[in-house]
């Protein structure tokens, strides 16, 4: 299932020598051992070991809450582990802060570059170790030529004299990565690396790590695509909610089964599971109360179109970082779009506002309950009437009679646990903050209803009470698009199924279909566009025209992906 | 948590909620009550009508501050606005005091415009977008009254600063019920409940569906026409329009009084009682200690003490 060339592009570097090796694997250059983190009220990391050999790239998996992060910031000196210790080269080590580790040859690159802006690229790579002159000033000269000469070995041309932020954040990256090799890195971390990258410039990444491959430096990569794990990475280490679920050769790792083990589902049992039938007797009207079409952002969307009928809810799948979020964002008018239309009801939304959107009878409950949904200073009453106020009001002034009206029947429906309706929202349990944010949009009686992970981090009660609810809520005709991280609570609580993958539509799931197992295949699918054609073949999915001619562009011109002016960078106009 | 013994049922965290919400009362309350023991004519009606009516502009302008801190902001331009609306007055008192009431006013619903306009549309921060205004506005105002100092003649307008209702100072008046309004506003509209949902948590109310950029815009609105109201009533004091000197300070005195009456600077609540009496204590603490000969720059030091316990105290209480 690796594409064809994978095994091609690995096989120049010295490091995987294929799974059946009998020679000895080269040693270990860092590794965590029984390495274990406890932060108040969780256990993020629980006793994980994880090797990273001499010049391998060495890929870290899992989802939301698995511990990537936090055993990156014990790699990286960000965070102490509670238990077990960190070796590097062998040797026991203890970074107390992030500049020792970096000292030790372990470099970071994150998601977002965390580079100075506003200095000049030669002024970030040599930041805090700059060539000095005779006199014991910066010596611009040598900075600079040295800078052209480091990016050059990447294949990159940029001025160093420019100002970092004026490059595109693919060139800005190479620079982070330049600067990580410069300081003579023996390991270097990549988190998500790819994220905000066009398709030609995570090309030139690739090229870089395979450059830095060939130098021996080991990489930690993570990334949740898996066509670029299997690409370019050797082992695979999986986490799962702080535990090491599995370590080992990539090549020997099936993509379904990688995914099943970050998703915590194993085969056999969803193979037995899906024998068993699949009703709930709902029967969703034929006409679809709204429909999306070309729903397209930058880096997020890609032509994203699904349609949602009354009576149904319709699972929304994929794994982190496939736009399941931002696709709801999107259908309730939080996000910005570059293009498509939303049409409820037969009407197509004209401006695409949460305020439009709301009107026109959607409603999301959004995934980060404490930063977009819960106002804690506010009392159990003020959160659920917050949308509804106009409703609730007479001239702009506020009827409490209403409001209380209201309020008491959302809190016994929904059996939410306060004191009183007068108790603060931050005060309450996490499945009694979920119930009020859900009172406050059914109160507003929706039309369709957006829930993105309307269970994560509430109790078990709490949760088979919302899963009930969800349930009943379609059962009395309302539209219901449900997004899950659990595969299970998808697959028994959606009628049908669309997974996404890399910000667009990978599949559908109907009927009978709508399985663990069948999820499972579609969620580690091969997608057709991530993987570079040796010879475009232009013209042939039907949005490939952009697709193909950046990477015939990166073809013909290997050497200018990291030119500043080759990126026409769009993302200026980008109101993020 | 607590690093020393406590009566039970008050650890820390609580000592402090109540402390902020009650403190303020507490401290006038004791303030009241020392100078009643200690400093003679103190508890006068005369004394008290003095303190009042010196407390009403920063009582005015504090109202508005509050409500923009409880959107999480901070308004810096209030004391320009005064000057710009003291500097305006004079020149339109030849038609008669409510014509140049109105454009005095006018320039606050100007000043809250940009103002707001700068923070919800353009997205920069409260702090940098008032302090445009803070430098611009007492310069346009120099430059609209030629730098000079103008007697005011008008006999309505003196008479606003002067006169008094069945014993109680026109100003006062102005300014108790601009509060009572203010504390309507704020528990008793949409507006109100909308400007604390936006303060208490902006993506939230955004995603709820709220009119966040109206919201503001009215806020910084409101601020900037209590501001210039402020303005009026603080010349007719004067008797005379000094655009130099009028409202100097004021931002300061506004945002003191909004913190100690228990507004937290994090946004997501207003307290216009606590916002009164926080003017108030300050007030009366300086007099108090004016009245004992202690120096003003003595004042000024108790005062900033003050305002770390006030600002320690939130600060504990979000901790939590």
């Amino acid at each position: 299932m690796a594409p064809p060339e994978a095994a091609a592009a690995q096989s120049a570097p010295p490091g995987p020598d294929g799974p059946g090796d009998p020679a000895a694997p080269p040693a270990p250059v860092l590794e965590a051992v029984g390495v274990s983190k406890r932060f108040p009220g969780v256990v993020a990391l629980d006793d994980v070991s994880f090797t990273l050999r001499a010049g391998e790239i060495h890929a870290l998996v899992g989802e939301n809450g698995a511990g990537k992060s936090t055993l990156i910031k014990i790699l990286t000196g960000v965070h102490r582990p509670d238990e077990g210790e960190l070796r590097l080269g062998g040797e026991p080590v203890a970074f107390h802060r992030p500049h020792e580790a970096q000292q030790a040859g372990i470099s970071t690159i994150y998601q977002e570059v965390n580079l100075v802006p506003l200095m000049s690229v030669a002024r970030n790579i040599f930041l805090g170790r700059e060539p000095r002159t005779r006199l014991g000033l910066v010596d611009f000269r040598r900075m600079h030529r040295e800078t052209a000469e480091l990016l050059g070995g990447f294949g990159i041309t940029a001025d160093p004299r420019r100002p970092l932020h004026t490059l595109g954040i693919g060139t800005q990256q190479m620079v982070a990565l330049a600067r990580a090799v410069s300081v003579r890195a023996r390991v270097v971390v990549m988190d998500e690396p790819t994220s905000s990258l066009e398709p030609r410039e995570v090309e030139t990444l690739f090229r870089v790590t395979g450059d830095l491959h060939a130098r021996g430096i080991s990489l930690v990569y993570v990334s949740h695509r898996m066509d670029e794990l299997y690409r370019i990475c050797d082992r695979v280490t999986v986490l799962r909610d702080g535990r090491l679920v599995h370590t080992g050769d990539l090549a020997d790792t099936d993509r379904v089964r990688l995914v099943s083990m970050m998703l915590g589902r194993e085969l056999a049992r969803v193979r037995k599971e899906a024998a068993e039938g699949h009703d709930d007797g709902r029967t969703p009207a034929a006409e679809p109360v709204l429909t999306a079409t070309g729903l397209s952002r930058r880096h997020l969307l890609d032509d994203i179109g699904l349609d949602l009928r009354p009576g149904e809810v319709l699972g929304l799948g994929g794994l982190l970082g496939s736009g399941r979020t931002e696709t709801a964002k999107a259908l309730a008018g939080a996000l910005p779009l570059d293009g498509g239309e939303i049409t409820v009801g037969g009407r197509r939304l004209r401006r695409i506002s949460s305020a439009a959107a709301i009107r026109a009878g959607i409603s999301l409950l959004p995934e980060d309950r404490k930063a977009e949904g819960i106002v804690p200073g506010l009392s159990v009453r003020e959160n659920i009437v917050l949308a509804a106020l106009p409703r609730l009001s007479r001239f702009g002034f506020i009827s409490r009679r209403k409001q209380d009206r209201v309020v008491d029947i959302f809190m016994k429906r929904l059996r939410i646990k306060a004191a009183g309706p007068e108790q603060k929202v931050g005060e309450l349990s996490g499945g009694n903050q979920q119930k009020v944010l859900l009172a406050r949009w059914l109160c507003l009686e929706p039309r369709v209803l957006l829930l993105d992970e309307p269970t994560r981090g509430i109790d078990v009660g709490a949760k088979a009470e919302v899963q009930t609810l969800i349930d009943e809520l379609a059962a009395e005709g309302l539209a219901v698009l449900l997004i899950s991280s659990e595969l299970e609570e998808l697959v028994e609580g959606a009628d049908r199924i669309v997974v996404l993958r890399a910000g667009s539509v990978a599949g559908e799931l109907t009927g009978d279909d709508v399985t663990e197992g069948g999820l499972l295949t579609v969620l580690a699918e091969t997608a057709p566009d991530a993987v570079p054609q040796p010879a475009p073949e232009a013209g042939d999915p039907p949005d490939a025209p952009a697709q193909a001619e950046a990477e015939a562009e990166a073809e013909d011109a290997p050497g200018a992906e990291g030119e500043p002016d080759g990126v026409p960078d769009p993302r200026k106009e980008d109101p993020r | 948590m607590t690093s020393f013994a406590l009566p039970r049922g008050l650890d820390r965290p609580r000592l402090a909620d109540a402390l902020q919400r009650y403190g303020v009362y507490a401290a006038v309350l004791a303030l009241l009550v020392f100078n009643g023991i200690f400093t003679d004519h103190f508890l006068t009606a005369d004394n008290l009508r003095t303190q009042l009516v010196q407390v009403s502009p920063v009582v005015i302008v504090a109202l508005g501050m509050a409500l923009v801190i409880g959107t999480e902001g901070v308004d810096l331009s209030v004391g320009s606005t005064m000057a710009l609306s003291g500097a305006l007055l004079p020149l339109y008192l030849g038609y008669g005091l409510l014509p140049s009431l109105l454009v005095a006013l006018l320039a606050g619903v100007v000043v809250g415009l940009v103002n707001g306009s700068l923070v919800s549309l353009v997205g920069l921060q409260p702090i940098v977008a008032t302090l445009a205004l803070f430098v611009g506005g007492r310069g346009l105002a120099l430059v609209i009254a030629d730098g000079q100092l103008k007697q005011i003649e008008n006999t309505d307008l003196l008479s606003l600063g002067t006169d008094s209702v069945l014993g109680i100072p026109v100003v006062v008046l102005i300014a108790g019920v601009l509060a009572a309004m203010v504390a309507g506003l704020v528990q008793r509209t949409t507006f109100g409940r909308q400007l604390v949902a936006v303060g208490g948590n902006r993506r939230a109310a955004a995603l709820a569906g709220l009119p966040v950029r109206r919201v503001l815009i009215g806020v910084y609105v409101i601020c900037g026409v209590l501001a210039s109201l402020a303005g009026v009533l603080a010349t007719a004091r004067l008797t005379a329009s000094d655009p130099s000197s009028l409202g100097n300070l004021m931002e300061l005195s506004a945002i003191t009084a909004v913190v100690v009456g228990g507004t937290p600077l994090t946004g997501g609540s207003v307290r216009v009682l606590g916002t009164v009496f926080g003017a108030l204590l300050m007030q009366l603490l300086h007099a108090t200690l004016v009245t004992h000969d202690l120096h003003d720059s003595t004042a000024q030091m108790v005062q900033a003490g003050i305002i770390l316990v006030a600002v320690y105290v939130a600060r504990e209480r979000r901790a939590r």
